[in-house]
């Protein structure tokens, strides 16, 4: 037995089937422990009060907004090298929960800017981007809704996707610049608070159960896609066979 | 330990109203996310079972 | 190889001269798109200046996009499309040469309608010119882009509008350079470092998008 014993749609469904709960269940721990740390341990700021609590899920949401994409990219590009169907099932399986993040990280930076910049909206250079990412996830996911050809839309998709990560970084640095040009339109800005130990260790862990929960969703969807795709092969009917 | 009371907690020092605007509304996105995965993969099920009997008839 | 090149663009071209409608209706998008800020914002020709640039590069990208989603669907529809990706002709320069074709006929129109738009918005002399140079560097990465959203939203349904979800949030550095080169000559900080991030840009699309959406392409036809 080696590793692309699972590579192959089929027995990729048994071993996520397995592991599924384990990974709920991680993220449910993860994220206990990780509110409690939030919400007990991590002392009041000083500058900011008890608004910087929002900190602990925006900045890991962000960074999953980001980290998602990159691997979806990454999915791609092993698919289109490599013509291997369950990466294409992994991206597509991924794009939903990342632009959920990206929701996720979008509204709490609103609702952390409101009180501590004195607006829900500030055209600052992670929140303008973080925006634009949001338009790249609801674009990509577009395009497959609208692709009802499963090869077409697999190949199409990863190639819009490897595009935007090439872009990103681009559209990053040119917000930024825009941002620093503009300077005087903008609302004083608080700086971040100085990174306690606790925090960042609170951020970590929710950023941990961040990506436990995401592999579990992903796996999840990824499971629903092989039974749509493999529904004529013998193992699915025996499966739905043994069921009912 | 910060709190001295729940209502002290729910208040979190005048910030309440932004601090559980954001945990709500994170904690709603992923209930959803996670209810309308496990009703999609239901529904997969059962019309993979009704196509099957439909072409054992 | 360069023939091959200078044949797609010259069928472009004809049958652009032949359907001289079709390019005219996107200048005239781009015009009326410009003209209904003034009669939105208002007329004081300060803020007019203001918005100016902004405005024009806006209303550029989006009359580029009316015209994109025909890139390839007209060769799609009757069939010749699939003959010029089967040639022994590699895909990329089909790409590049119909990307080029399409700056040809919407981007170069547009860089000659642009200055009267400009005096519209009380821009100066000095940042017309700058306008001009930022269009000139930046409508081909609109069109090269663009080719990839064409390529992969060919023959969808609705497919216009997708090209545009697509496609948008790409164009993001070119408008934010291209724009802001026009704003600085206007706040006297200098055009220069925005035109030449435009110009690595416009290298970078030109290296990789037809490679792209050459791929994309052959996606959509198989």
């Amino acid at each position: 037995m080696n590793l692309y014993t699972y590579a192959s749609p089929a027995n990729f469904y048994i071993l996520a089937g397995k592991l599924i709960p384990w990974f709920a269940w991680g993220a449910g721990l993860f994220t206990a422990w990780g509110l409690y740390i939030a919400f007990f341990l991590a002392p009041t700021d000083f500058q900011q009060s008890e608004a910087y609590r929002i900190i602990f899920i925006h900045v890991p949401a962000a960074w999953m907004s980001m980290f998602i994409y990159l691997v979806m990219a990454f999915w791609g590009a092993i698919g289109l090298a490599f013509n291997t169907r369950l990466s294409f099932m992994m991206a597509r399986a991924l794009a939903p929960t990342g632009a959920i993040f990206t929701f996720i990280a979008l509204w709490t930076g609103a609702w952390w800017g409101k009180p501590m910049w004195g607006a829900w909206w500030v055209w600052d250079a992670r929140l303008t981007s973080e925006l634009i990412l949001l338009f790249l996830y609801v674009g990509i996911i577009a395009l497959w809704a609208a692709i009802d050809d499963i090869k077409r839309g697999d190949r199409a998709g990863s190639l819009l996707t490897l595009i935007g990560a090439i872009n990103v970084p681009i559209i990053y640095f040119s917000v930024k610049w825009w941002n620093t040009l503009h300077q005087g339109a903008s609302v004083s800005l608080t700086k971040a608070p100085s990174m306690a130990a606790t925090m960042l260790q609170g951020m970590l862990i929710l950023a941990i159960a961040a990506w436990l929960y995401t592999i579990a969703v992903a796996m999840a969807r990824v499971r629903r896609i092989i039974l749509e795709r493999e529904r004529q092969s013998e193992w699915v009917k025996a499966l739905l066979e043994k069921e009912s | 330990m910060e709190w001295a009371s729940w209502s002290d907690f729910w208040h979190m020092g005048g910030y309440g109203f932004y601090v559980w605007g954001s945990y709500g509304v994170t904690a709603v996105c992923v209930a959803i996310e996670v209810l309308l995965l496990k009703r999609a993969a239901g529904d997969t099920r059962r019309r993979l079972k009704r196509m099957r009997q439909w072409e054992e008839q | 190889m360069h023939r091959f090149l200078l044949a797609v663009l010259r069928r472009d071209l004809t049958l652009a001269a032949r359907r001289r409608g079709d390019w005219l209706i996107a200048q005239f998008f781009f015009v009326m798109v410009a003209s209904l800020f003034p009669l939105g914002v208002g007329p004081e020709p300060a803020m007019l200046a203001r918005i100016g640039p902004g405005v024009l590069w806006v209303a550029a990208t989006l009359a580029s996009l009316l015209s994109l989603s025909r890139l390839f669907a007209d060769d799609h529809r009757d069939g010749s499309l699939e003959h010029m990706v089967l040639s022994p002709e590699p895909t990329v320069l089909l790409v590049l040469g119909k990307s080029l074709a399409h700056w040809l006929i919407y981007g170069i129109p547009l860089l000659l309608i642009a200055p009267v738009l400009g005096i519209q918005f009380n821009l100066s002399w000095e940042a017309i010119r700058v306008l001009e140079i930022s269009l000139l560097l930046g409508t081909p990465i609109l069109s090269l882009l663009g080719g990839v959203g064409a390529a992969l939203t060919l023959g969808l349904r609705g497919g216009g509008v997708l090209l545009t979800l697509l496609i948008l949030p790409l164009y993001v550095p070119a408008l934010i350079f291209g724009a802001g080169a026009v704003d600085g000559v206007m706040a006297g900080t200098g055009a220069e470092a925005h035109l030449s991030l435009l110009g690595a840009f416009l290298v970078l699309s030109l290296m990789i998008a037809p490679w792209i959406a050459a791929a994309a392409l052959r996606v959509s036809l198989e």
